[in-house]
């Protein structure tokens, strides 16, 4: 049932966008890519009509992980990279809460990536939004996990000495049954990638690129380019700026020309393609993917490891305790 | 007789012969009876069903089982020797005992490593058809052992028990090497009879064991009955021990896992919330997580995590959810935990860790027993986290121990630790089922809409400065809260100092005021003031109220003080430990404790500490209270 706010005249009208802000001063740095996601996402509350009490946004450490105190729903704010753990915990103890999890590139992928592993593995019932900036903001400009190779930063003079994750690839390896990829430029898809991750039941994971104005301005630029970047929409043929998408006599992805009939067709339960979609890499001429790369339905965590029979009250523990005897 | 103090003190000076005994055809009150051989042996077993038929008889039980650290060690290795140790007797039974009266030896390599727990005098049964050239190689042995056996060591019981089996079941439809696995059944015939029991319980329970294999049913009855009467021909009636008028009723033994397993669910029914249990696999904690994924179909939903700290994390996760969390591990576990913990102290949500201690540091010695995680579980967190802290002192205190720390972690928004450890956790004591009308129901402080229309302030606090704990899911009382630093009563971030100070001395309180409502946090035995005051806490409960009954018997000034909580700390134990000339501290570490009480109380508590990876031994503990005593 939809929540509804009550005006000062008694009149009751769906909740807005602004219902879902909460009074804490939002502290991100100005031009920072969070506040379109932020915006976003009060937005989404607002358009599937949510109760406020039954959603709950988990975070770890990190700028992206202030999120929850922006929200006014229930929220925690965790320890750094746990947060797929404690959501875990609060979806079997209670699975009828809709839970989020907000995350980034170092939150997620360094610290947190093994829980990040299990979590989407196991199918949980949780929506987890990585926010990747391709830096560590919080602690002040160090590489991270998807920060480019040879990158210089504070921490790395002579260039960012390690290859980075793709965080894609990360979650079709773990077996999520959600994938998808936003930037934060691109309202109106992140939008519907956020509608459809709402009501989709089972692991989500979506990348959402977002510019840090101040440790790696323009991170993103190149991606600005028709001819850089694809928009994948089901059960529509895989054209962008440059071109459509085919495979090469290999199996392999390959672009071909404008009005090549070999172009395929994005079908988001395709498992297979749509790892070799997640694989894209910066630098391997590809366009980079973006919308829901793969969807399927697959039984949740909670409904595997939920308790079969009802909590025992005193007298059938009582009867328990006796069973045990002898 | 027991083994008394004098005799004790003088090591080893106790060498009346077995065979006097016989013919005096006196009645003990306590004996000690250990089983071993290889782990395909069947010693648990046959160690289990003897304690649990001697719980039926009236005695009071306390056992040890010590398994190898291999999982499957070569057949017929000393590294694969298994053994099971009980004392029973007619009065309270506080430890499984120093020595064994009666050896029980399936092979060679048992009798190796296990001769030397035999009371000098004792009784040794060995099964003769067991020591085979290969096996006594395999032990280490030269010659066979028990061709040239000092008779002054032990009073020898040789038994080809291999042969009498296999002649037993002759007749059935059973082959040799499947009939061999028997020889347990037969050895526990043996025992059985020795203590003047006639086996009609055990028979029972091999009937309803085996009863969809009619050839292994009447195979083991066969076997046991063989055992019975082989023992009645040799004239083995050694040892009546004197029923119990003075020993506990109970219906079945249970182990301290069992213990804090059922404890836990208990404690959740009195409290009416679901349980969710985050645990790694860890030893020797695991049994708990093995109990109550079998709790599935009652209400429990256990979860098999990737690692501790995601265990806690899940765990944390739950009560925030509003169930009630917790979490099971060991030593190394404990340690990953730590940051997780530091977040339930800034959350003050409820949660449950259980730590099973065992000998550390790192991964040290999994399987033995030892108390050195005091500090980790008062100390071991960043910043001021301070937390209560629950030692369970015998395997069926577990389960009170867990109904206590659940309590108090819901009914005080806070975590607390409970420590166990390797010899609680597999040991077994005397049971009896407890009836939860008689335990007070736990009472959550669960949010009540405020009248107010501001928005909803998680860290208002109550008399006993308890916030309310609002769950996700109700209406009106959305709430962020987290690991920075909060407001007082509004929850918000904040940076401010002094708010910090506040909380910081809010915390603090609130843990400290606790103690006011700890129901038998401390317990003293014997007098309130005098000579020499032990102090014990935790599972080292039974070895030190036995050596200060044992002292206390031969006239000696001994008092007895155990501690449930160590924190917080009763201010109670100060004012008693003052009225003492000596305080000494006994705990399986270097004198975690006892540092804790000397700077707390400003007392001289000296510690006696073992760290061999096991319990006290009476003997030791008799020792060290002479020593104490004339020091």
């Amino acid at each position: 049932m939809t929540q509804l706010a009550t005006e000062l005249d008694g009149a009751e009208r769906p909740l807005s966008r602004k219902d879902y802000q909460t009074d804490n001063d939002v502290r991100w740095c100005p031009g920072c890519g969070d506040y379109a996601v932020l915006a976003q996402f009060h937005k989404m509350l607002a358009a599937i009509g949510a109760r406020k009490e039954e959603h709950v946004i988990v975070s770890g450490i990190g700028c992206s992980s202030r999120f929850p105190y922006y929200v006014d729903c229930y929220g925690i704010h965790g320890i750094h990279g746990r947060a797929p753990a404690i959501a875990t915990g609060l979806k079997l103890a209670n699975p009828a809460l809709t839970v989020w999890v907000v995350t980034g590139d170092g939150d997620g992928l360094s610290i947190g990536a093994s829980h990040l592993l299990h979590a989407l593995r196991r199918n949980v019932d949780v929506k987890v939004l990585l926010f990747n900036n391709r830096i560590y903001g919080l602690t002040k400009g160090q590489f991270s996990p998807t920060s480019p190779n040879g990158l210089p930063t504070r921490s790395s003079p002579d260039g960012n000495p390690d290859n980075p994750v793709h965080p894609l690839d990360f979650a079709m390896t773990a077996g999520v049954s959600f994938v998808a990829r936003a930037i934060d430029t691109d309202t109106a898809r992140l939008q519907e990638i956020l509608l459809a991750a709402a009501a989709h039941r089972g692991s989500v994971f979506v990348e959402i690129l977002q510019n840090c104005p101040i440790f790696l301005d323009g991170a993103f630029d190149a991606l600005k380019h028709d001819g850089k970047r694809i928009h994948l929409v089901d059960g529509e043929p895989m054209r962008f700026g440059g071109g459509v998408l085919g495979r090469n006599a290999l199996g392999a992805l390959e672009v071909l020309g404008e009005n090549d009939d070999r172009v395929l067709v994005h079908q988001v339960g395709d498992r297979g393609t749509a790892r070799q979609l997640a694989a894209i890499d910066d630098t391997d001429g590809l366009p980079a993917p973006f919308g829901i790369l793969y969807r399927t339905p697959r039984v949740p965590h909670h409904e595997i490891v939920a308790a079969r029979g009802n909590r025992l009250d005193v007298v059938a523990m009582q009867r328990r305790l006796s069973q045990s005897a002898g | 007789m027991l083994l008394t103090f004098n005799q004790a003190a003088k090591s080893g000076a106790n060498v009346e012969s077995v065979e006097q005994r016989v013919s005096d055809g006196e009645v003990r009150d306590a004996v000690v009876v250990r089983f071993c051989g290889d782990s395909g042996d069947g010693v648990q077993l046959a160690g289990n069903r003897f304690t649990v038929d001697a719980v039926r008889a009236g005695s009071d039980v306390a056992t040890f089982p010590e398994f190898p650290a291999e999982i499957r060690a070569p057949a017929g290795s000393t590294a694969g020797v298994s053994a099971f140790q009980v004392q029973f007797g007619d009065h309270r039974v506080y430890t499984h005992g120093d020595e064994a009266d009666v050896l029980v030896a399936m092979n060679p390599a048992a009798l190796a490593t296990n001769l030397s727990r035999l009371k000098p005098g004792g009784v040794l049964i060995v099964d003769s058809g067991a020591f085979t050239r290969k096996a006594l190689a395999q032990a280490g042995y030269a010659h066979d052992p028990l061709a040239e056996f000092d008779g002054g060591r032990a009073r020898l019981v040789s038994i080809d028990m291999s042969a009498m089996v296999l002649a037993a079941l002759a007749e059935a439809d059973v082959r040799r090497r499947e009939a061999l696995k028997s020889r347990n059944f037969f050895a526990l015939g043996v025992v059985y009879w020795m203590f003047g029991r006639e086996g009609r319980e055990m028979l029972e329970w091999i009937d309803r064991k085996f009863a969809r294999s009619e050839t292994a049913r009447h195979a083991n009855a066969t076997v046991f009955r063989a055992g019975l009467a082989c023992a009645d021909t040799l004239e083995l009636s050694a040892y009546p021990v004197s029923a119990g008028a003075g020993a506990i009723e109970a219906e079945r033994t249970i182990t301290g896992n069992e213990a804090l397993s059922l404890g836990l669910m208990s404690a959740a029914a009195l409290a009416e919330l679901d349980l969710v249990v985050g645990c790694y696999p860890i030893t020797p904690a695991s049994d708990i997580l093995h109990f109550l994924s079998r709790e599935s179909g009652n209400g429990v939903v256990a979860m098999q995590a990737e690692d501790e700290i995601a265990a806690i994390g899940a765990a944390l996760g739950a009560s925030y959810g509003g169930a009630l969390g917790v979490t099971a591990t060991s030593g190394p576990g404990m340690a990953l935990k730590s940051e997780t913990l530091g977040l339930a102290v800034a959350l003050e949500l409820p949660l449950v860790v259980i730590d099973v201690q065992r000998a550390g540091p790192s991964t040290g010695m999994p399987t033995r027993a030892e108390q050195s995680d005091a500090n980790i579980a008062l100390y071991g967190r960043s910043g001021e986290a301070p937390l209560p802290v629950i030692a369970a002192r015998s395997p069926a205190d577990c389960f009170d121990a867990a109904v206590e720390a659940v309590r108090v972690a819901v009914e005080h928004m806070t975590p607390v630790v409970l420590l166990s450890d390797a010899a609680l956790s597999n040991s077994a004591e005397p049971w009896r089922t407890p009836d939860l009308a008689n335990i007070l129901p736990i009472c959550p402080p669960r949010a009540i809409a405020s009248s107010d229309d501001g928005p909803f302030k998680p860290y208002v606090r109550d008399d006993r400065l308890v916030r309310p704990w609002a769950v996700p899911g109700t209406p009106g009382m959305q709430h962020r809260i987290g690991g920075l630093e909060k407001a007082d009563v509004t929850g918000g971030i904040s940076y401010d100092g002094e708010n910090h100070q506040r909380m910081t001395e809010l915390r603090a309180q609130k843990i400290a005021a606790i103690a006011d409502r700890l129901e038998g946090g401390v317990e003293l035995y014997g007098e309130r003031t005098g000579k020499l005051l032990m102090i014990s806490w935790g599972g080292t409960f039974g070895a030190v109220r036995q050596s200060v009954e044992d002292a206390r018997r031969l006239g000696h000034d001994v008092s007895h003080l155990h501690l449930r909580w160590l924190n917080p700390l009763d201010e109670v134990i100060g004012e008693i430990a003052r009225g003492f000339d000596k305080v000494v501290v006994g705990e399986l570490n270097r004198g975690q404790v006892t540092d804790r009480l000397r700077a707390r109380f400003l007392i001289d508590a000296k510690v006696l500490s073992v760290m061999a990876g096991r319990p006290f031994g009476r003997r030791e503990l008799n020792n060290a209270i002479v020593k104490a005593m004339n020091a």
